[in-house]
């Protein structure tokens, strides 16, 4: 198989879940844009860990779900967390600090 | 070697729809179900890697308790169903930035990369996993141990109502 086919479909995924964080207005969508993304980089390094025969790129890809893992469980809560003192989930109606 | 690159095929284009399914559903239950689709078409190109351990760990805190852990979200937040659009006005602006990522990224990989070929010799055993982790690199192990007791006393602290 050819690297590149692995690299290419993680670099789909990685904008992908670029488009997601910044056009999507509900807190929840946007965590799973960043999973989205996350994802990708476990693609590569599994796919580089695959090429170079270094079993280190598999451990790191189990460091990344371990971390991805806690990011959801914290995000949630902020999520959570906004729609309990906004009443919405939309991230939009975050802009006390905007000028 | 083409059986596998038929597979890679059929699982990368069910991965790139189920992508494009996430950030365009107006659903958000059914952007989380895509979102599994996606876990599910990773952990199959893990194990067509010949990383087995990855991919079953894929599957059980991907599939297991992240998707559950979002439609957990999706209930308490009493997402919409259906109907009104989940997007903001940045969408145009949010498309070119990500195409326009894409498009160096290929580049790039294109000119580094080229047509080099993944050999698989043999499938990786979990044991030499374990080994690896606990030979070289018990430090990092150790801090993501800190790391998910702190995230989970975190949570707790933020989402308790008191």
């Amino acid at each position: 198989m050819e690297l590149n086919l692995f690299l290419m479909l993680a670099a789909f995924l990685f904008c992908t879940g670029i488009y997601g964080v910044l056009a999507r207005r509900n807190g929840v969508l946007v965590l799973m844009s960043v999973e989205l993304m996350l994802v990708a980089v476990n693609i590569n390094l599994v796919a580089f860990a695959a090429f170079t025969g270094a079993i280190a790129g598999q451990v790191f890809a189990l460091f990344v779900i371990t971390i991805a893992a806690a990011e959801v469980g914290v995000g949630l809560a902020l999520v959570l967390l906004v729609y309990r003192n906004l009443r919405s989930p939309d991230l939009d109606n975050l802009d006390s600090l905007k000028g | 070697m083409v059986a596998q690159t038929v597979a890679f095929g059929i699982i990368a284009t069910a991965m790139v729809g189920a992508a494009i399914g996430v950030v365009r559903s107006n659903s958000v239950v059914r952007a989380a179900l895509y979102l599994i689709v996606v876990l599910a078409g990773a952990a199959a190109q893990f194990i067509l890697l010949a990383a087995e351990f990855v991919g079953w760990v894929q599957v059980l805190i991907y599939i297991g308790a992240v998707a559950v852990l979002f439609l957990f979200g999706i209930m308490l937040t009493r997402a919409p169903m259906e109907g009104e659009p989940q997007d903001n006005d940045q969408r145009w602006p949010a498309f070119v930035v990500s195409v326009f990522v894409l498009g160096v990224l290929v580049a790039l990989l294109v000119d580094a990369f080229g047509a080099q070929e993944i050999d698989l010799v043999a499938p990786t055993t979990t044991a030499e996993i374990g080994d690896s982790i606990f030979r070289n690199f018990v430090v990092p192990f150790e801090v993501v141990s800190m790391l998910l007791l702190g995230a989970l006393v975190g949570a707790i602290a933020l989402a308790r109502r008191d």
